[in-house]
């Protein structure tokens, strides 16, 4: 579906060198899979996502969307593809039903399918009672469901994701991503940038981690996890400012039980195969932490140690 | 599935019509201003005024001031949806990005959006022309043709406006639309005949494009037709297919980034 060789995007900036946003990314997402990029804000994430929507043009290297060019066949992309960007650009002078309506008629769908498919969306993101309220009136999470919805009215092969889920409360993210899970078993290939470690895990079976433009790693989260990290996690954390100062301590006390230790402004991570067994010998070498807690590997001890800091800053 | 200029465009005009449904009542405002001009300086002020010689025929002043104000009514149509509303459309509403995302391209998002300028601009023509023909100051069947030309102001204006608008910054910036509409309204040959300037500003204005559609409504309107008027539709086609192209490359520049 996506097949990008060294990809490159620049911006040029007056008066300064042009600011690298890609530094030549090599992706390949095949049809049916939900793709991740994962990382923190600036990492070339949105401006990634935007070539692949063909509409921002390519600075370097190669990329074809559905095998189709984006500098020569952009229309013709977008009118394969679904778009939901990170900021909700609905029509805020339309009605829920006519945003669907009249975004539909933009990819040249008649009229009595786009109606048809309009009240199949709004049922299936579950806004069918909403059809005739302003869109002003929607909840966070509703706008997000419409968004979704739009982005599938021109019945897309692949769906463009970018931070589906920022800004949203728990309940509303859940809602959200069983609809991308359902979207997922229809076949439909999702393309999704986060920086939730939990949304990749959730959501993704490929993703690859972008840091300054570049990918730094790249699989299943799981293989992430197998490859960059140890089975548990132990986090201690001494009192203000004795965190650091604690490290040398806490690392000669845990010895081989574990692999490392990282030390973040607010805690210590221990990354051990047994966390239970390393927090004992943190205690044994008569260390006191104030709170300790024991926990699987996660994406974010992934992304930690790739960059050497944590995602979301 | 690709999209034609013509499904593009009555597209986006169904789009703004479905939009402007809930503010119907703010296509009224911008016409009413013209109307009430007529009123009061044309035909109020005008008792005071004897006669009053066009191309050396004497005509009531009415008929002198309601053919400028016809045509500033096309201008007043086209003005507020090719300046403020595509601003906001372009800055806040990010609605131009939403388009962009399906297979629409800037070329149809332009001239999609100019045909509503258009369009409006042709509603408020028809019904000032009817508010002319009901007050008794239309006095040739040319009139008729006083509506393509009000389309062709709303064309030029509209196009160059969306051009304006693509450069602006802030909504402070708008204060130049008013600064250069408000004297076009007032000195473009509407209240008082173009000898009344000195020969050099006489050039100045006739360049401008309100008094090109001045020119073109009132010698419709009072049957007496010369080359200006060609010179008019020339000058008002050109300038507004550069507005349009201005446009295209501008939508491009400022989203395809």
């Amino acid at each position: 579906m996506i097949s990008a060789r060294g990809l490159r995007k620049s911006f040029q900036q007056k008066g300064q060198e042009p600011f690298e946003a890609v530094r030549g990314i090599d992706v390949e997402v095949r049809r049916g899979e939900a793709f991740g990029f994962l990382g923190p804000n600036g990492a070339g994430k949105s401006s990634t996502m935007r070539m692949i929507a063909a509409v921002s043009p390519v600075s370097g290297g190669s990329l074809r969307i559905l095998g189709l060019d984006p500098a020569t066949d952009g229309s013709q992309i977008r009118g394969r593809i679904g778009v939901c960007p990170q900021e909700d650009s609905l029509d805020t002078e339309l009605t829920v039903a006519e945003n669907l309506y009249v975004y539909g008629r933009y990819f040249g769908i008649g009229r009595a399918e786009v109606r048809r498919r309009a009240a199949a969306q709004l049922e299936f993101v579950q806004l069918t009672e909403r059809g005739g309220a302003k869109v002003e009136d929607l909840s966070g999470g509703m706008k997000r469901r419409l968004t979704i919805a739009r982005s599938m009215i021109n019945d897309p092969e692949m769906v463009l994701l970018d931070e589906p889920t920022t800004g949203l409360d728990p309940q509303a993210r859940h809602v959200l991503w069983d609809r991308l899970f359902r979207l997922k078993q229809q076949g439909v290939t999702l393309v999704i940038t986060t920086h939730y470690m939990d949304e990749a895990e959730q959501l993704c079976d490929r993703l690859v981690v972008m840091d300054k433009g570049l990918i730094v790693a790249e699989g299943s989260p799981a293989s992430l996890i197998a490859e960059y990290s140890t089975r548990e996690v132990a986090e201690v954390r001494f009192g203000i400012g004795e965190n650091e100062s604690s490290a040398g301590a806490v690392e000669s006390a845990v010895g081989r039980r574990a692999e490392r230790v990282e030390v973040l402004p607010d805690r210590l991570l221990i990354y051990a195969a047994d966390g239970e067994a390393a927090v004992a010998a943190v205690h044994d070498a008569g260390l006191q932490p104030v709170a300790t807690l024991v926990r699987r590997s996660s994406l974010e001890d992934v992304f930690l140690r790739l960059t050497g800091r944590t995602l979301v800053d | 599935m690709s999209v034609t200029v013509a499904m593009a465009t009555r597209t986006l005009t169904l789009r703004n019509a479905l939009a402007y449904r809930h503010a119907w009542w703010i296509f009224v405002t911008g016409f009413l201003e013209p109307v009430f001009y007529l009123f009061s300086i044309g035909v109020g002020v005008g008792r005071l005024i004897e006669s009053f010689d066009v191309n050396g025929h004497p005509i009531p002043y009415a008929e002198f001031v309601a053919p400028g104000m016809l045509a500033a009514s096309a201008m007043n149509g086209a003005l507020l949806d090719s300046t403020f509303n595509m601003f906001f459309k372009l800055k806040y509403q990010k609605l131009y990005d939403q388009m962009l995302a399906t297979p629409l391209t800037t070329t149809q998002v332009a001239l999609g959006e100019l045909t509503w300028s258009l369009l409006r601009s042709g509603v408020y023509a028809a019904a000032f022309l009817l508010v002319m023909w009901a007050d008794g100051l239309v006095h040739s069947w040319l009139a008729v043709l006083a509506l393509p030309a009000a389309l062709l102001i709303g064309f030029t204006v509209g196009a160059v406006g969306m051009a304006f608008t693509s450069y602006m910054r802030s909504w402070q910036d708008f204060e130049l639309v008013t600064l250069i509409t408000m004297p076009m309204f007032l000195f473009s040959a509407t209240f008082f005949p173009l000898s009344a300037y000195p020969g050099w500003l006489q050039g100045i204005v006739a360049c401008t494009p309100l008094y090109r559609g001045v020119v073109l409504c009132r010698e419709l309107t009072t049957g007496q037709v010369t080359l200006d008027s060609l010179v008019s539709v020339i000058y008002l086609v050109v300038l507004g297919a550069a507005g349009l192209a201005v446009v295209g490359r501008r939508l491009e520049r400022l989203l395809l980034t």
